[in-house]
């Protein structure tokens, strides 16, 4: 049983820094946290690099949250200066630019890694029993950042910024009865205006980074009471050794850090590829009528959401009514939530699960891509079509998840993690 | 095998997110097939050639807002007296913005709408609308100015370069059942430039508009190729640390 | 290859490691510490400030803004720089402007490029309020001693007309003397030296 303990640096006579460690371990609990959470953190040896995708998000938070500081003393939140601001950051501030950029390719990137992050979930049967919980709070985090990019996104007060702000904000109006006055509520005005900017910029830098790093310690929390899953959908934790250390496990530190951050440094280079080569993604991650100032009279040619909410807004525009529109929009959200309880299968990997579930994951990645891209696409003829097929096999995934997965052909799985040596 | 498939399905599904794969959404601005601008931001001389262009055509009416004289200067090489002698006709002091004389009040009443600031018009509406736009004014008796635009039709801008272009007629073709389809300008009078002298002067133009949209581009470039480089030698010792640690599972 | 080889490989390989890692976060944190640095804008608007000189009588003074702080070119005429000479430089916490900040042009008995015209940054040194100016000889609240100079009104420090401190001012050191030039006779460009272009 080499190695699956976390070797132990340095362990000599106590020096200085040891002494300093013992006398901050007799008033906080240092040693303790860093054991449970980093050293003796166990975790399956067989990760492959789907699992990276965790860690990634967090990186992600962390570039969002240093830059978006830096951005905030540069930014001015209102309707007469919002948009040169955001020009003078990219001009005349030192680094400015990059800064920026940073945090416009972060936003989207935050996205990429997110959905990749569930995904792995969806594959490996994550979020079932027992990280019910997990997953809900993850799927919170998910609500969080789409709130906290709906609202950045309206601070640069360029035309995309304000006609986005217009659809999505008129979405509420789809709520019975007080949808009007939730809208008026939520503007602040009987527009888009100075008002809604300010409100939007306070709720964007303070309250839902606050909300969300609250739910990414809780969500952390929760997965190391239950303990990571891995591909083969094995719970480690029922095989210990003689000291109690998972047979399969290897320590957080330095196992899967080491392995993290070179996944960390890839990730770094993907992102600075974007950053220093292509910022705007080709209009998609800043597209090209947001360099122009808010006119409230004059309405872009083509009203396209951000990418990363266009599967929504496609299922959004395939009904031809306000009302169910934003319905099942607000449902095809609500399903993912549900996951944990929608398949009932026992068996956790897609390893070894049967190829129905298979085929529908195999569909609802298709439908959620296919989506995507008709969102981006303007709402006539074969696009609505199509839009309407994928939101129904979109819908297909979930509701019927509870009768394909009840009788699964599944194969055995095994009583230990499959690990190839390399 | 299915999880194959799957995995593949799935790193399509990354790449799909990552790769700009609508360019259709991206180019912003439709428009009639138009040639493309093929401007270069690091043609120094071009973008000389283009300020002096803008300054003496365009900035009459149209601001540039967020750009300084002096930040003019620093990138194209130019000293504060060139820049003085050369290019500042409203301003004072190279660290001034290019900013236009012209009340918007007076804009309004003379064009019907303020002529916009062009800082960004090329991340807007991209270099190639700029310059196809540049390049299709022709002679439309029912509009008030008597010219139109084949890119931005009724457009409220008179074709300030009509001395140089010369003044074309558009060439409409009948289709049966539907509106007429463009065809080709052909040159009514021919300016001070041969067409092929005028698509430079152009060029130049859009060319000095696509580098004050995004002063620091050539820089960032430059700037990646050395952060990549410098994450790919890290990313080596990680590699490696990573190899020798995991060495002893099993 | 045995233990000790693969350990000492491995202590290189992390130290290797952290050091990148260390030195990439340095490169990371550079453009974010160099954000806080004067943007473009500031600069601008912090450019040199001329002041046409050729008007101002002898005796009188003109105040500008340069970068925030009040600018005053004083002009001295031979009766002003008569009373500078005749006083006690006993009377000085620092006379020869050791202390102070002042161009290098500027470090000498009038603290001037030329006699006549003295500029100083009309901020006190001790917690930066607008000192006085009280050019006239013995008034009642300064008692006959006084022969001209600032009069800090919030805690009392006292200048002379070259504007060094006097003893028993909280003042530490002498005003300041901004960077300038003459562009002509009677101009003279704040913020800005001959030889260099900032």
């Amino acid at each position: 049983m080499s190695g699956a303990r976390s070797p132990s640096y340095g362990a000599g006579k106590p020096g200085r820094g040891a002494r300093f460690i013992e006398w901050v371990d007799e008033r906080f609990p240092l040693s303790d946290l860093m054991r449970e959470h980093v050293t003796e953190y166990y975790a399956a040896k067989n990760f492959n690099w789907w699992y990276v995708f965790g860690v990634l998000a967090l990186v992600t938070l962390i570039i969002q949250l240093l830059t978006g500081i830096f951005l905030t003393m540069n930014y001015k939140p209102s309707a007469d200066d919002a948009f040169a601001s955001v020009e003078y950051i990219m001009r005349e501030v030192e680094w400015g630019w990059l800064i920026r950029y940073m945090h416009s390719t972060g936003a989207s990137m935050f996205f990429v890694v997110v959905y990749l992050h569930m995904f792995r979930g969806m594959m490996y049967g994550s979020y079932k029993a027992p990280r019910e919980l997990l997953w809900v709070v993850g799927m919170l985090i998910y609500l969080a950042l789409m709130a906290e990019a709906f609202m950045g996104y309206l601070l640069p007060w360029g035309q995309m910024s304000y006609w986005g702000a217009q659809v999505i904000v008129s979405l509420f109006g789809a709520v019975p009865v007080v949808g009007d006055a939730l809208m008026e509520w939520i503007r602040g005005d009987y527009f888009i205006s100075d008002i809604t900017l300010n409100r939007f910029f306070a709720l964007h830098v303070i309250a839902v980074p606050l909300a969300l790093i609250l739910l990414v310690v809780v969500h952390i929390l929760a997965l190391h009471t239950t303990g990571s899953l891995n591909p083969d959908g094995i719970e480690i934790k029922e095989r210990k050794d003689a000291n109690g250390v998972p047979l399969d496990g290897v320590a957080f530190h330095p196992y899967h850090t080491s392995k993290d951050l070179i996944a960390i440094i890839a990730f770094a280079i993907v992102f600075s590829a974007i950053v220093f080569f292509a910022p705007e993604m080709g209009g998609l991650f800043l597209e090209p009528p947001n360099f122009e100032p808010a006119n409230m009279l004059k309405t872009p040619e083509h009203i396209a959401p951000v990418w990363y909410f266009t599967p929504f807004y496609a299922i959004l525009r395939s009904v031809p009514s306000k009302g169910w529109g934003a319905f099942l929009m607000l449902a095809a959200i609500v399903l993912l939530f549900l996951l944990p309880w929608l398949d009932r299968c026992k068996v956790k990997s897609i390893r070894y699960r049967g190829f129905s579930f298979k085929l529908a994951l195999g569909v609802f990645v298709v439908s959620f891509i296919a989506l995507g891209y008709l969102g981006l696409m303007p709402a006539t003829g074969l696009y609505v079509t199509l839009a309407r097929l994928f939101t129904i096999t979109y819908f297909a995934f979930f509701l019927l998840m509870p009768i394909y997965t009840a009788r699964e052909k599944t194969r055995p799985v095994p009583e230990r993690v499959v690990y190839h040596h390399d | 095998m299915i999880n194959r498939v799957l995995l593949k399905a799935a790193a399509v599904l990354a790449a799909a997110l990552l790769v700009p794969a609508v360019p259709a959404v991206a180019a912003g601005g439709g428009g009639p097939a138009g040639d493309p601008a093929n401007v270069d931001v690091g043609n120094v001389a071009s973008l000389q050639r283009g300020a002096r262009h803008f300054m003496n055509y365009c900035s009459g009416c149209h601001s540039a807002k967020y750009v300084r004289y002096n930040q003019l200067g620093r990138d194209l090489g130019l000293t504060d007296q060139q820049l003085i002698d050369n290019l500042m006709f409203t301003a004072v002091k190279p660290t001034e913005t290019i900013d236009i004389a012209m009340r918007p009040a007076d804009a309004q009443r003379w064009f019907g709408q303020p002529p916009p600031d062009l800082s960004l018009i090329t991340r807007a509406r991209g270099v190639d609308y700029v310059y196809n736009f540049l390049r299709s004014f022709y002679v439309d008796p029912a509009r008030p100015l008597g010219v139109n635009n084949l890119w931005l039709p009724n457009a409220s801008m008179p074709h300030v370069l009509w001395s140089l272009q010369g003044l074309q007629r558009a060439v409409y073709e009948d289709v049966p059942g539907g509106a007429p389809k463009f065809v080709r300008f052909e040159l009514e009078r021919p300016g001070s430039m041969t067409p092929a002298e005028y698509d430079e002067f152009v060029r130049d133009i859009v060319n000095f508009l696509a580098y004050i949209g995004e002063p620091v581009k050539l820089q960032r470039e430059s700037l990646g190729v050395l952060v990549i480089a410098f994450l790919l030698v890290f990313g080596v010792f990680a590699y490696l640390l990573k190899q020798e640690i995991w060495k002893d599972v099993r | 290859m045995t233990d000790e080889a693969s350990n000492s490989r491995r202590h290189f390989l992390a130290v290797a490691t952290s050091v990148t890692g260390v030195v990439g976060l340095a490169f990371v944190a550079t453009p974010f510490v160099a954000s806080f640095k004067p943007s473009t804008r500031a600069r601008a608007l912090g450019a040199p400030v001329e002041v046409d000189i050729g008007k101002l009588d002898a005796g009188s003074m003109v105040r500008v803004v340069w970068r925030g702080q009040p600018v005053w070119v004083l002009r001295r005429g031979p009766e002003m720089l008569g009373r500078l000479e005749g006083a006690d430089a006993g009377k000085l916490k620092d006379p020869d402007s050791l202390e102070s900040l002042q161009p290098s042009y500027a470090q000498n008995a009038v603290r001037s490029v030329k006699p006549e015209f003295l500029v100083v940054v009309g901020n006190c040194t001790h917690l930066g309020c607008a000192p006085l100016e009280r050019f006239e000889v013995a008034p009642a609240d300064l008692g006959p001693d006084w022969v001209g100079g600032f009069y800090c009104p919030c805690h009392g420090s006292k200048f002379d007309l070259a504007a060094r401190v006097m003893n028993g001012s909280p003042a530490p050191t002498n005003l300041v003397v901004p960077p300038h030039r003459y562009a002509s006779d009677t101009l003279i460009i704040i913020g800005e030296e001959s030889g260099a272009n900032a």
